[in-house]
């Protein structure tokens, strides 16, 4: 306490910093044990033949980059547009939907009723396997199935048009059910930030005569910014990383024509032969095109929020 | 089956003209009616789940049928009676896992937020980027090297490796952080300071209250998240006392010709929802209270 | 951790030693009659084998691997040594204390076969009572495993002998051959033959007759059988449900395995099947489903509101599924099977243009066992012994490996109401001896998918052939890297 007292500042830089690094440790801790370990054999693997033909191992023999040229030998760049339209074909009414209804909810001179009814009810899909939740779509929507019918009777398709043999039927299947499991999560989240907005903003607003409209655009798109950021990051990489829904859904095939098969089916493909040298070369491709994407959206995000977010600049200040 | 939560007062704003009222109830007419579209979306499958286990194998494969059969209690009691599928303990599995990740996950990367959000230390930066890189890597092929890890560590057919990696849950970390940059002010935390109280005390008591809404939003992802896993969960567990419930269920659908029954399949997919719209209903009262409060005080 | 393994297995080690001596000098069961007067028929290298594995202690702990419980309810049923299944039916105590230890592992996303292999790689490090000593395998990955070291020869390693098998179905251990050695590396309880069940009262409007024998002989090559589906179209009908339902008879008689080194080759009776699937579809002959037991449109065409004319079922397919589809109002509605209730008692069986077999599970004795004594009794009693088998076939339904006993079925005067009176496991009996897997291959699981699935996009129309036959070449290449070269048909 003694020395403390002398040079107040300086140790109690010290002192905080090392609070820094306690309270960051159990994560990196962890991440290290669980993490780490299993990734670093993944990136390790990717520059060898490795593979098990039947139950006999073959490899490993360090082949240098080939696995990674013989990649882009395949439809790599198919897949990964595949995976990006399917996420932007669900992604696009997700966030306009969700934005929507969390501006709803939060608008009290709109004043609806029932909320919390219709709170609760729209992230329930997301409770359901998505397994159990491909089954049901396809009984749905498969050929002669129910809800092919109903469409057919109110004459928005044709007799002739089969969902799951179209391109466009079954990626907008998927999309279709990434966005019901998922829009309600978004609702929420964008609630809870546009919840934490200071309600005096809003009334100071309603003072100065702003309609709805405006204090929407003026005071809560500019505030709820980071959690926007998350929302489209995570989104993102759910969407890169899609696999369950279309993988039941056309049974691990991408079909028709492997128009939809994404990214990590096409490394699960490679995961049946325990083919560790090609599936860590994709794993690769694909961890470092989403962590381009998202340091892009993150940065352009942090940068443009630090002029009008509050929040942003009392960090900075304590950033020093 | 659901309970409407917040019976908000109705009351009118009382300094509005009529042609407002007027406006804002027409503009109510379609935000309800949107609603009740998207309501029916999201509960239809609930309703086809629930019907699909009323009826047995057959008329399940013939596709779906809208109105209620008879199978149900038949459905059920051969669910019970099948010894190898252990619903009870498959149940109890599963909560034990998803409830402890739920915790770890929203417990300690409140921490990790908080740790890069209020202090100033020299790998902050690379700290959080590193934790936004991590949470980009697919795990698909990761979780091969994972299992290989935890069979050397003796940790095969056990329900630790399965919770005790969500202490490092990177998505809940960025959202804590982002949360935190919207949400709080370092004022209260210097004001607790010159109070007396030590950092791990105001984390506990200032920090994670301001957090309430995040930490229970993000409780509900990671139970639902952990609850449905099937993957790691099947690539780590043989003993049929240690299997969760997605396990279960894939284990009834890949029975031998004479016991196929999709009826017992749709019945514990059933039960297997029912424990998680409990818990999610418990904690989205919490989060619509929690929200409300969280937005008075800031 | 490891320490107080050791010690618990230590003293489970000692408590059964107690058991033994205890029941050593009492029961004696009926398999283990047959194995003591069957021993020494064997050949001297068998016997011998066989002699030196039970010179050594057996091990107290039998672990079977498989998928579902299929193998373990016949198990428990029928193995003549049972003497307590355990509440939650995770072991099964035979009569000389052993434990049989089970592991199920579903196979979604292969995870049964997997969790096998792993397991399997760590076998010589496991300890003894952790060693797998028995595991099950499919038809379509079974050379996978059989010709690996990882399985025991039946014979000289496990002392099944000649006489044994001499009643099993021969195709059922060509399936199970070691391609290298020739040694049988599995055996089996089931034959699952495979016939073509056909509506009566369509084949009495398009073929004048619903006699199963004047009906086969209008559809026993695969030229009358499309001359056939044109007339069943005239009538308003459709030959077939999917396009899968007659790819396996083609895919059981190729003429050659479907790798041979590192080259697919296709063989011409597969694109035989691709022709007729695309005329088909074209002509409108099928109802264009895709799969089978995952698409409900499947399901309903075998239901009494279907219009299609027959489907290509094996053994289990015809009184299980078939029969369980064709009521109109199911059995647990309150609805009986009987005639009259749906299409029960409309349909009929024969034997179709070639033999073919879907299906059955077989049981494999896995290298480093230490239970060599109890896995030869195991796959004596529940695979070679005709009364065993025969019981199970009349209690169950399942059609057993054993010729002398399904002879003797198929020679009663057994009728089947839902087949309209025929006998048709007379049927099953003939056919299941004409059915050849020779060319069957370690790669037939992932080659037999990757095909249907590729060739499913040109018979919607959404690809050309060309386009299916780069993508079939593309998936299987992925799913085998040591594939390099797939052979086309000329």
């Amino acid at each position: 306490m003694k020395t403390q007292n002398q040079t107040v500042r300086n140790t109690k830089r010290i002192r905080y910093t090392k609070w820094g690094y306690l309270f960051i440790a159990p994560f990196f801790l962890v991440f290290l044990i669980f993490q780490f370990i299993p990734l670093c054999s993944t990136i390790y693997y990717s520059f060898f033949k490795y593979f098990r033909s039947g139950l006999k191992i073959v490899g490993p023999i360090f082949i240098g980059f080939e696995n990674y040229i013989s990649l882009f030998s395949t439809d790599l760049p198919k897949y990964f547009g595949n995976t990006v339209i399917i996420w932007l074909i669900g992604f696009v009414p997700q966030i306009v939907i969700s934005l929507l209804l969390a501006a709803w909810f939060t608008n009290t001179r709109l004043n609806l009723r029932c909320q919390g009814f219709f709170k609760t009810i729209i992230y329930m899909p997301n409770l359901i396997m998505a397994a159990a939740f491909s089954m049901l779509f396809y009984t749905l929507f498969t050929d002669n199935g129910p809800a092919k019918n109903i469409l057919v009777s109110m004459g928005i398709v044709s007799s002739q048009f089969n969902f799951l043999a179209s391109v466009s039927g079954t990626r907008g299947l998927i999309a279709f059910m990434n966005f019901l499991m998922w829009f309600g999560n978004t609702t929420i989240l964008l609630m809870a930030a546009i919840m934490g907005i200071d309600p005096s903003l809003y009334e100071a607003a309603e003072i100065d005569g702003a309609s709805s409209n405006q204090s929407f655009w003026m005071i809560t798109m500019p505030l709820i910014r980071p959690i926007m950021a998350y929302v489209l990051i995570t989104s993102m990489i759910g969407g890169l990383q899609m696999f369950d829904v279309p993988q039941i859904l056309t049974n691990g095939v991408g079909n028709p024509d492997r128009t939809t098969m994404t990214m990590i089916m096409f490394v699960n493909n490679h995961m049946y032969s325990k083919n560790y040298g090609m599936a860590g070369a994709i794993s690769n491709v694909l961890f470092i095109l989403c962590a381009i994407l998202s340091l892009i959206v993150y940065n352009s995000f942090t940068k443009k929020s630090s002029f009008d977010s509050p929040a942003q600049k009392r960090r900075g200040k304590v950033n020093g | 089956m659901v309970n409407d939560t917040s019976k908000i007062s109705s009351a009118q704003p009382i300094s509005k003209k009529e042609y407002n009222k007027r406006k804002f109830s027409l503009a109510r007419l379609g935000c309800y009616i949107v609603l009740a579209i998207l309501c029916f979306l999201c509960l239809f499958f609930f309703y086809m789940l629930l019907i699909n286990s009323t009826h047995n194998n057959f008329q399940i494969q013939q596709g779906f049928l809208p109105l209620p059969g008879a199978s149900f209690m038949t459905n059920f009691n051969n669910l019970l009676l099948n010894a190898n599928i252990p619903v009870l303990s498959g149940i109890c599995n599963s909560l034990i896992v998803s409830a402890c990740s739920a915790v770890l996950a929203i417990y300690f990367s409140a921490m990790c937020a908080y740790g890069i959000f209020a202090y100033d230390f020299k790998f902050k930066k690379v700290a959080f980027t590193l934790i936004l890189l991590i949470m980009t890597m697919p795990t698909q092929i990761s979780a091969v090297g994972f299992v290989t890890e935890m069979q050397k560590i003796g940790l095969m057919n056990s329900l630790i490796p399965l919770f005790l990696p969500s202490i490092a849950a990177p998505v809940v970390v960025f959202f804590m952080k982002q949360y935190l940059d919207s949400n709080m002010q370092m004022e209260i935390v210097e004001a607790a300071r010159i109070d007396g109280s030590g950092e791990f005390h105001t984390f506990n008591s200032i920090v994670i209250p301001i957090l309430k809404p995040a930490l229970a939003v993000q409780a509900i992802f990671t139970f639902v998240t952990a609850w449905n896993n099937y993957f790691v969960p099947a690539l780590l567990i043989n003993s049929a006392k240690k299997k969760t419930l997605p396990i279960l269920i894939a284990q009834l659908r890949s029975a031998d010709f004479l016991r196929f029954d999709m009826g017992q399949v749709y019945m514990l997919i059933t039960i297997a929802i029912v424990p998680v719209i409990i818990i999610y209903l418990i904690l989205s009262k919490y989060i619509v209270r929690g929200v409300a409060l969280g937005g008075v005080k800031g | 951790m490891k320490k107080a393994r050791r010690i618990t297995s230590m003293v489970m080690a000692l408590a059964m030693m107690t058991g033994i001596m205890a029941t050593a000098t009492g029961c004696q069961s009926n398999a283990n009659q047959s194995a003591a007067s069957s021993a020494p028929a064997s050949s001297q290298e068998a016997s011998s084998e066989a002699a030196s594995s039970q010179a050594e202690p057996e091990g107290k702990v039998l672990n079977i691997w498989c998928w579902n419980d299929e193998f373990q309810s016949r198990f428990n049923a029928y193995y003549p040594d049972v003497k307590e299944v355990a509440k939650d039916k995770s072991t099964t105590t035979l009569n000389d204390g052993t434990i049989v230890k089970w592991t199920i592992n579903p196979n979604e996303n292969n995870n049964y076969q997997n969790k096998l292999d792993a397991a399997l790689q760590n076998q010589e490090s496991a300890a003894a009572d952790d060693k797998i000593d028995i595991f099950l395998v499919e038809a379509d990955y079974a050379l996978k495993y059989c010709n690996s070291d990882y399985t025991l020869d039946i014979k000289k390693d496990i002392g099944l002998t000649d006489s044994d098998l001499a009643d099993q179905y021969k195709y059922t251990q060509d399936l199970v051959t070691d391609k290298s050695t020739g040694a049988i590396k599995a055996t089996s309880w089931q034959a699952t033959p495979g016939v073509y069940a056909y509506r009566r009262s369509f084949a009495k409007q398009v073929l004048g007759t619903d006699d199963p024998e004047k009906v086969q002989e209008q559809l026993s090559s695969w030229d009358k059988f499309d001359q056939v589906a044109e007339k069943v179209k005239k009538a308003g009908l459709l030959m077939l449900s999917s396009y899968e339902d007659d790819y396996r008879v083609f895919a059981n008689n190729i003429s050659q395995p479907w790798v041979d080194g590192t080259t697919v080759t296709v063989d011409p009776n597969v694109m035989r099947w691709v022709d007729q699937q695309k005329t088909f579809t074209q002509k409108g002959y099928t109802h264009k489903v895709r799969g089978q037991f995952t698409d409900p449109a499947w399901t309903a065409d075998q239901g009494p509101k279907s219009k299609v004319f027959g489907f290509f079922y094996s053994t289990w397919g015809i009184n299980f599924t078939l029969l369980g589809n064709s009521l109109a109002k199911p059995t647990s509605e309150g609805g009986k099977e009987e005639v009259g209730n749906g299409i029960y008692g409309d349909w009929a069986v024969c034997q179709g243009p070639q033999s073919y077999y879907w299906g059955g599970s077989w049981i494999c004795g896995c290298k480093g066992s230490d239970n060599i004594g109890t896995i030869k009794k195991v796959m004596q009693a529940l695979t070679c012994n005709k009364e065993i088998m025969k019981k199970i076939t009349i209690d169950t339904q399942d059609y057993t490996n054993n010729k002398s006993a399904m002879n003797e079925i198929a020679n009663s005067d057994y009728k089947s109401a839902f087949l309209g009176g025929q006998n048709h496991i007379k049927l099953f009996a003939d056919v299941a001896d004409k059915i050849d897997m020779k060319n069957c291959g370690p790669y037939d699981q992932g080659c037999t998918e990757k095909f249907t699935q590729a060739m499913n996009d040109y018979f919607d129309g959404s690809i050309d052939l060309a386009k299916a036959k780069a993508n079939f070449e593309k998936a299987i290449k992925e799913t085998y890297p040591e594939l390099t070269e797939v052979k086309w048909p000329s």
